[in-house]
Formats: C-alpha cells, sequence, structure tokens
C-alpha cells in the first residue's frame, strides 16, 4: 500500500523547477566558455553562451535568495538543519542502504515523514550544495561579472584566475551534485514517483 | 634636407658622439630601453643644446627680445610646437639631439621661413636597411605597414609619427613591467585620433566615430578596452615581428570571440607574445596571460581537467553499476 505526503509546497516547485532550467543552462554555456574553440563551436557559440550565461546567473542569484528567504520565513528550512548526534553513523547506515541494504530488499532506514523529508546523505549533501557550494558559486560569479570589484593580484598573479578556479569548481561539483541527485531521484517507489511528486507536491512512499 | 643628406649628417654625429651617446648603437638599445621607465638618471649629452629650443618649445609660453619694439615679448606656443621634456628625455630618441633630425638653422631666431616646408624624416629613413637595427625588423614593418589601411593615407599626411610621436614615442611592450599601462599607452596612441575628431579631421572627411557605439556589438566593453590593444583585433598577426603594424580594414577586424578565448587563443601572438617565451609553468594553458589578467577560456589547467574528467566517468561509472545492480535484482524479483 501507498500514501502520499504533501511535501513541496507551490513555492517550492516553482523555485526548483526554475532552478533545474537554470542549472542546464549555465552549466551548457559554462562549458561552452570554458572549452571554446577557434574552428568550432562546442554546443553553444561563445558570445551567445556568454549572453545567456549572464542572464541565466542573475536569475539564479534571486532564485537562490528567494530559496534561502523561503527557508528563513516557512518550516521548510527546517529538513536542512543537521544534527550532530549519530551525524556520521547515519550517514554510513544510508551508504550502506544505497550500495547494498536495498538491492538485499531491506527496508529504507530513513523512510520519509512529514518531520523528516531527506533522509541524512540528501541532507548533507543539499546543505553542502545550497549552504556552501552555491554561495561560494555566486560570490565568485559576481567576482567574474564585475571585475573591478576582483581583489587585483594575490601572490604576484592576478586574482581573477583564484576567482575563476573558485566558480570553475564549484560550478563543476554541483554539476556533479545534480548528476547523482538526478539519479537518485529514480530511487523512489518507482523510477518516477519522486519526479512526479516535485510537480503534484506530493511525495509518494510504498509502505514497507 | 634630402634624406639621403639626412643619413650622413646622422651618421656623421654618431661617429662624434660615440662615446657619449652609447644608446644610439643597437647592442646597447635592449638595454637603454630597459631603461627608460626610469629617466632620473638620464642626462643628455645634448642636454645644454636642447635646451635652445626647449626654451621656446618646452611649454606653452615663450619670450623673445624684439630689438623693432625694443622690448620683451610673450606669446604662446602652438599647441603642435610644445615638446614636453620630461616625455622627450623618457623617449626612445632622448639621446638626441634637436639637430639631429631639424635643421641647424633653427638655432636661428626668428626661424628662417622655408624652414615651414622642413620634410620630416620617417623611421625607415634612419632605421631602414640597417643590420645594427635587423632585432627590431623595421623593414618588415614597413612592408606590413604599406598593406595597411593607414598606408592609403599617406597623400593626406599619414606618416609613422602620427602614430609613434618622434619626441616622446618609447617602446612599451618589451619593457612592460605593468601590462595595464602598456595597454592605456597603446590604446592612447589609437584614439588620439580615433576619438579626436579634430586630430581624425587632418587625415580623412569621414564622418566622426564614435569607438563605444562601433564596439557596442561587444560584451564587457570595458573589460576588454582596459585588457587588450586595438591591434589585438585590428591587425594582421605577424610572426616575424613583436607588434603588427598591418592595421586591416574594419571588415577584418577579429569579432569571432573564440579567437581569443580558446585554447589557440591569439592573445599568444599578440599582446603576450614576447611574454610568452616565458611560459607559466603549472599545467595551465596559455598560462603567462595569468600574470596579468584571466581570459575566460584560454586559461585552462590541464590537471584540473583531467582530474574534473576522472571524477565525471566515476560519477557515472558507479550511477551505470547501480543501475545493472538495480535491473539484475528486478529480475531476480519477477523471476521469483
Amino acid at each position: 500500500m501507498s500514501h502520499k505526503l504533501y511535501l513541496y509546497p507551490k513555492w517550492i516547485r516553482a523555485w526548483h523547477s526554475l532552478n533545474a532550467v537554470l542549472f542546464l543552462v549555465l552549466i551548457l554555456t559554462g562549458l561552452s566558455m570554458q572549452y571554446s574553440d577557434k574552428d568550432r563551436n562546442v554546443i553553444i557559440e561563445f558570445s551567445s553562451a556568454v549572453k545567456w550565461h549572464n542572464i541565466a546567473a542573475i536569475i539564479l542569484t534571486f532564485n537562490y535568495i528567494i530559496f534561502v528567504a523561503g527557508n528563513i520565513l516557512t518550516k521548510n528550512g527546517r529538513y536542512y538543519i543537521i544534527s550532530k548526534q549519530n551525524f556520521w553513523s547515519d550517514l554510513m547506515t544510508q551508504l550502506k542502504y544505497y550500495s547494498i541494504g536495498m538491492f538485499k530488499g531491506e527496508k529504507h532506514p530513513f523512510p520519509v515523514t512529514e518531520y523528516r523529508k531527506f533522509n541524512p546523505l540528501q541532507k548533507f549533501t543539499y546543505v553542502l550544495a545550497m549552504y556552501v557550494a552555491m554561495p561560494m558559486l555566486i560570490i565568485s560569479g559576481l567576482g567574474l561579472f564585475f571585475p573591478e570589484i576582483t581583489v587585483k593580484r594575490f601572490l604576484g598573479v592576478s586574482g581573477l584566475i583564484y576567482t575563476d578556479i573558485l566558480h570553475i569548481t564549484m560550478g563543476f561539483f554541483l554539476s556533479i551534485f545534480m548528476i547523482i541527485h538526478i539519479y537518485t531521484c529514480t530511487l523512489g517507489s518507482r523510477p518516477s514517483s519522486l519526479f512526479r511528486g516535485m510537480i503534484t507536491g506530493y511525495h509518494e512512499s510504498e509502505d514497507h | 634636407m634630402r634624406p639621403g643628406r639626412f643619413r650622413i649628417l646622422i651618421t656623421v654625429l654618431l661617429l662624434f658622439q660615440a662615446k657619449n651617446s652609447a644608446a644610439m648603437f643597437p647592442q646597447d638599445a635592449e638595454k637603454t630601453f630597459g631603461e627608460a621607465a626610469d629617466t632620473s638618471e638620464f642626462v643628455s649629452v645634448y642636454f645644454e643644446d636642447n635646451e635652445r629650443c626647449f626654451v621656446c618649445h618646452g611649454q606653452g609660453r615663450y619670450e623673445y627680445e624684439n630689438p623693432n619694439l625694443g622690448r620683451k615679448v610673450r606669446a604662446l606656443m602652438s599647441n603642435e610646437r610644445i615638446i614636453n621634456r620630461k616625455e622627450f628625455y623618457a623617449s626612445n630618441h632622448r639621446s638626441f639631439s634637436c639637430t639631429d633630425c631639424h635643421s641647424e638653422l633653427y638655432t636661428e631666431f626668428p626661424h628662417p621661413g622655408e624652414l615651414r616646408m622642413e620634410q620630416n624624416f620617417n623611421c625607415i629613413d634612419c632605421h631602414g636597411g640597417d643590420e645594427n637595427w635587423a632585432n627590431f625588423h623595421f623593414d618588415e614593418i614597413e612592408i606590413e605597414y604599406q598593406k595597411s589601411v593607414h598606408f592609403k593615407l599617406e597623400e593626406e599626411g599619414f606618416t609613422c609619427w602620427k602614430c609613434h610621436g618622434p619626441h616622446d614615442y618609447k617602446i612599451s611592450i618589451r619593457n612592460s613591467e605593468n601590462f595595464k599601462e602598456t595597454i592605456l599607452y597603446d590604446n592612447n596612441i589609437c584614439l588620439n585620433c580615433h576619438s579626436n575628431f579634430t586630430r581624425f579631421q587632418i587625415l580623412s572627411d569621414r564622418e566622426e566615430i564614435n569607438i563605444l557605439n562601433s564596439h557596442d556589438w561587444l560584451p564587457s566593453q570595458a573589460t576588454h578596452f582596459k585588457n587588450v590593444r586595438c591591434i589585438e583585433c585590428h591587425t594582421q598577426i605577424n610572426d616575424t615581428i613583436l607588434v603588427a603594424h598591418q592595421i586591416n580594414p574594419k571588415e577584418l577586424a577579429v569579432k569571432k570571440c573564440a579567437e581569443c578565448h580558446s585554447r589557440n587563443s591569439l592573445l599568444m601572438s599578440s599582446l603576450y607574445k614576447f611574454q610568452s617565451r616565458e611560459q607559466r609553468k603549472g599545467g595551465f594553458l596559455n598560462g603567462v596571460i595569468l600574470n596579468e589578467s584571466y581570459v575566460i577560456g584560454a586559461n585552462r589547467n590541464t590537471y584540473l581537467n583531467r582530474l574534473s574528467l576522472l571524477i565525471f566517468l566515476l560519477t557515472f561509472g558507479v550511477v551505470a553499476v547501480h543501475i545493472a545492480f538495480r535491473i539484475i535484482k528486478k529480475k531476480k524479483t519477477n523471476e521469483s
């Protein structure tokens, strides 16, 4: 028997959908710029890639502000609070479930409830992605967008190179995060159920 | 004075001044140009001689004794005739006497009227065909210049001096310790006419060009203007000479971003040509650019590229293995 929980209010679904589209645009345009070539366009032509990367980045920044504000002003923020208690052991339990337990038909160690939207591994990676990588990505992106505010030189090297390496590294890790995020979203009761939940707002889960 | 006679005069003067004027010789040229940034120690052997000219031409106001009036007369010097001492003694020609290039008759005052028709000499008149200046490739520069859009304006009076003022020009890119200043210096050479319509009109009947409007297609316009020279996009790259002199028609200007923003960035053959001989180590492609700036698409770190590819492959590998196990598990579940 399956049951449904309303976990994704409209603002989260709108934010998440926009974030997903912007991420795709930013990854494609970012790769086009980083690996541009004189003789052929890598995905998107350079000047178009710059334009759309900038547009998407500005929207993403505002969207991120909405996410942070929403988490402060609504109950959604509580799902991101990490407890020190059993932190590592819970992480290991979840990892063990994904790598071995689920293939043996074991029960989910941290089933989704009204009070626990994310399992420990999700919570940890989401906090890293949204509260560590995203701010660094946005700040370094602003540094590249407004080079005049970036440190001119540090240890004999242009400050822009540090800013760029930080930006590209964060962009890279968030791209890896997105690949894993999309894949783990197929691990619901059915491969499509978690994606459907992000449209309907209801999380579907099977009772074991 | 004809160019041939001028060369003879220069040669004679050089022979006389050889001991005191080491800067005139190309073997010392690099050293001398290298010191151009600091002029505080340079004292021209012609300083006193040159002061005969600078006393009037060194500033905007001059005075002379008018015997007819029986008094001193103060007058304003035409802007075109004012030579800045400081700039002159910091320039490539700082070790010259004024009369190396200008007639000795200028030492008379009032200057004889026919001197107004004095012929000016071009770079090639002194530097051309001379093995001693071979490393500067003046002859190839001349060939490039003759293919340049500027050469078509020679009839209207265009000369080397329009860009390289004989009284203030100094080699900048070879000795640059501050690239931003060098870029500004070099771009001002172009803007001196191309953003000063009064000067522009001397050579062209075209309508006034607004540089900002004609470059409005360029993303991050201000950043580009501060970080690259006009000639990066407006000249034909030449591997032999350090600074390309073939200014292309505007239709041939570089407009494709990837020409610079790519692995084989043209900046390595232009702006960073001199420095590119000393590549930065540490796996950075076009690493020398990193010393001064950062160019998206041109600066890549090969180590980070390989590491990121490895992480991507590992991620997809783990996902693929996980999917495989899920399929196996599903088959087993269906069978049972």
